[in-house]
């Protein structure tokens, strides 16, 4: 007879983040997961919702609140432990790079565990790597909209052609050894305090 | 190019200014160090980030690398203490609803605990003849100086803090928003959050950690204990760091400056106003009354940086009696090796420092401010007594232990 599966619950207020390892779960076969936002009333949910498993992201300030809860509450049948495997130094410090830990139920098998962990951690990553490319990318297109205004007031103050505008930003940035994005910014604000009608 | 590397985690809150100040001040790098800080959001994080290495020493509540020494902590490492980063600073506030039900009950607001605690305790009584919920208080931790004086205080004041009261965790930024929203009636907890409720007008300043235990421990430099095997140089040059540090941050001319560094968001982010209160001992404990508390919070004076091991033993008699850990011959072993004064004398003695004679001192001995002189220069202790006139004396723990498990004390 198969274990019965487990009831995993995660803990984060990070809505995005926590649709996203809630799919990884799901789509690892795990049927029975519950997302929490919101600690508001957290001790009522575990004794309804009795979860084997327990995910938290590593920001949550009431980390604290939490981990006494799972050891004191009446709510909580069964001690509630975190998990921890002394023999997998590199998986405890996986989890806390990844700003993930996560905590289990007195007595469950930690093999039973550490696929949820790592599939945690994985996801915890993944989120990671997306907000910064998110975050690159905004920049990026700022970075874009600026130069299309410094090549702009190049073309009216100077006479210049498009293309001239740009080889001129180019090589200013060049023999400044900047970024191109921050030559046109610097070309922006100088516009804007000294130009006709400038601020 | 900074001759040590050091990794510090800290928690946004007032204690964590002599580690703010080493750094941003430039004390730090006088020593060769490169004071790396992470502000963390929880002390299950810094536990764990010391742990894994990801720190090599952190801004720590007192009794928290005892709880990591005893097992009572999951992922703990080994942790010492060879500084302490000051003494006070904490207070207890209630909601007004209980404030006024305490002051129909004869406290007023002189923040006397032995009044203010009978109070309570009729209050307590009152409410739970006609049938209401017990009262619930909110500390940060339950590993915490704020923990074991709260309960020091009610049990002290007959009150049973497991039986009549409730007492949960809240996070301590959180503190006044919990007794605003009326999802706690009190809590103990470090400035500024107490000022915050009073500020706000939903809360009521009843006590103080100073009046409690006078000049007790509070947060503490923790320090992985293999980090400081391997790194002796690195250790000694952070302990002078942080003594230079704390010295400039007792000075009051330096209180704009340190109060205007602390309110940056990176730190503590909160108006230099309410900071002053902790560092003056100057409070509003509610609608406007203002109180003076002496020595309500000491970053250096009164030898605020020594690691008493007294004060790693009192810690230590309180987790067994709330029954964290039992009293054996090998706990009391561990409890009396966390907390390392040898390494606080070989790191400033060079220095020319006032340090005292002893490494425990038996407390609530000294009624007054008392000059102890060694080394050459002087030291003022004291006075350091407890609120309910009783005395702790590290050398007789099983007659300490014995007392607070008998009679009114006992609890649970």
């Amino acid at each position: 007879m198969s274990p019965a599966p487990l009831k995993i619950l995660v803990i984060d207020e990070n809505r995005i983040r926590s649709a996203i390892i809630e799919a990884g779960l799901r789509e690892a076969g795990y049927d029975q997961v519950t997302i929490v936002h919101d600690v508001g009333g957290i001790a009522r949910r575990i004794a309804e919702i009795e979860p084997d498993v327990i995910v938290i992201d590593l920001e949550n300030p009431n980390r604290d609140m939490l981990e006494n809860m799972f050891q004191l509450s009446r709510a909580v049948k069964r001690p509630i432990a975190m998990f921890v495997d002394r023999s997998d130094t590199a998986s405890i410090e996986a989890a806390v790079d990844a700003g993930v830990s996560a905590y289990i139920i007195d007595g469950l098998r930690k093999e039973r565990v550490k696929p949820i962990l790592q599939m945690a951690i994985s996801r915890f990553n993944a989120f990671s790597r997306m907000a910064r490319e998110l975050e690159e990318a905004r920049g990026e297109l700022e970075g874009r909209k600026l130069i299309d205004r410094a090549k702009g007031i190049l073309m009216k103050s100077r006479g210049l052609g498009e293309e001239d505008a740009y080889a001129l930003l180019r090589k200013t940035a060049m023999n400044q050894n900047r970024k191109l994005a921050d030559v046109a910014q610097s070309l922006v604000t100088a516009a804007e305090l000294l130009g006709p009608g400038g601020m | 190019m900074a001759q040590f590397q050091i990794n510090a985690g800290f928690m946004p809150l007032f204690d964590s200014a002599v580690l703010v100040v080493a750094r941003e001040i430039g004390f730090a790098e006088r020593e060769g160090i490169d004071l790396r800080l992470s502000r963390e959001t929880s002390w299950a994080n810094i536990r764990d980030r010391i742990a894994i290495g990801h720190f090599d020493v952190a801004h720590m509540l007192g009794p928290m690398p005892l709880a990591c020494n005893l097992g009572l902590t999951p992922l703990a490492s080994d942790t010492i203490v060879p500084f302490s980063l000051g003494l006070g600073g904490n207070c207890v506030t209630v909601s007004n609803a209980v404030w006024d039900g305490m002051a129909a009950h004869g406290a007023l607001a002189d923040l006397d605990p032995t009044r203010s605690g009978a109070a309570l305790g009729r209050l307590i009584r009152a409410r739970a003849a006609a049938g209401e919920s017990p009262l619930r208080f909110a500390v940060t931790h339950p590993h915490s100086g704020h923990n074991y004086e709260l309960r020091y205080w009610l049990a002290g004041c007959g009150i049973g803090p497991s039986r009549e009261v409730e007492i949960v965790i809240v996070p301590p930024p959180i503190m006044a928003d919990a007794l605003a929203a009326g999802r706690i009636d009190g809590y103990c907890v470090g400035e500024p959050w107490n000022s915050v409720s009073v500020v706000g007008g939903t809360g009521h300043i009843v006590t103080v950690k100073a009046a409690i235990w006078r000049a007790s421990p509070e947060k503490v430099l923790g320090v992985r204990k293999s980090w400081a095997r391997d790194h002796p140089e690195a250790l000694s040059a952070l302990l002078r760091a942080l003594h230079h540090a704390a010295r400039w941050c007792q000075d009051p001319k330096n209180h704009a400056e340190l109060t205007d560094l602390m309110s940056k968001p990176a730190f503590l982010g909160q108006p230099a106003e309410i900071q002053m209160r902790a560092l003056t001992g100057r409070l509003d404990v509610g609608g406007g009354e203002m109180r003076q508390v002496q020595d309500f919070f000491l970053p250096f004076d009164k030898a605020a940086n020594f690691p008493w091991k007294s004060h790693a033993l009192w810690f230590y008699t309180q987790m067994v009696r709330w029954g964290d850990v039992r009293y054996s011959p090998a706990n009391t072993s561990i409890a009396l090796d966390c907390y390392r004064p040898d390494l606080y004398r070989a790191a400033l003695k060079p220095l020319g420092v006032a340090l005292p004679g002893a490494n425990a001192k038996v407390e609530g001995a000294l009624t007054t401010a008392t000059p102890v002189g060694s080394a050459g220069a002087s030291l003022v202790l004291g006075p350091d007594g407890f609120f309910d006139g009783r005395i702790f004396d590290p050398d007789m723990l099983d007659v300490y232990i014995e007392a607070q498990a008998t009679g009114l004390q006992a609890d649970a």
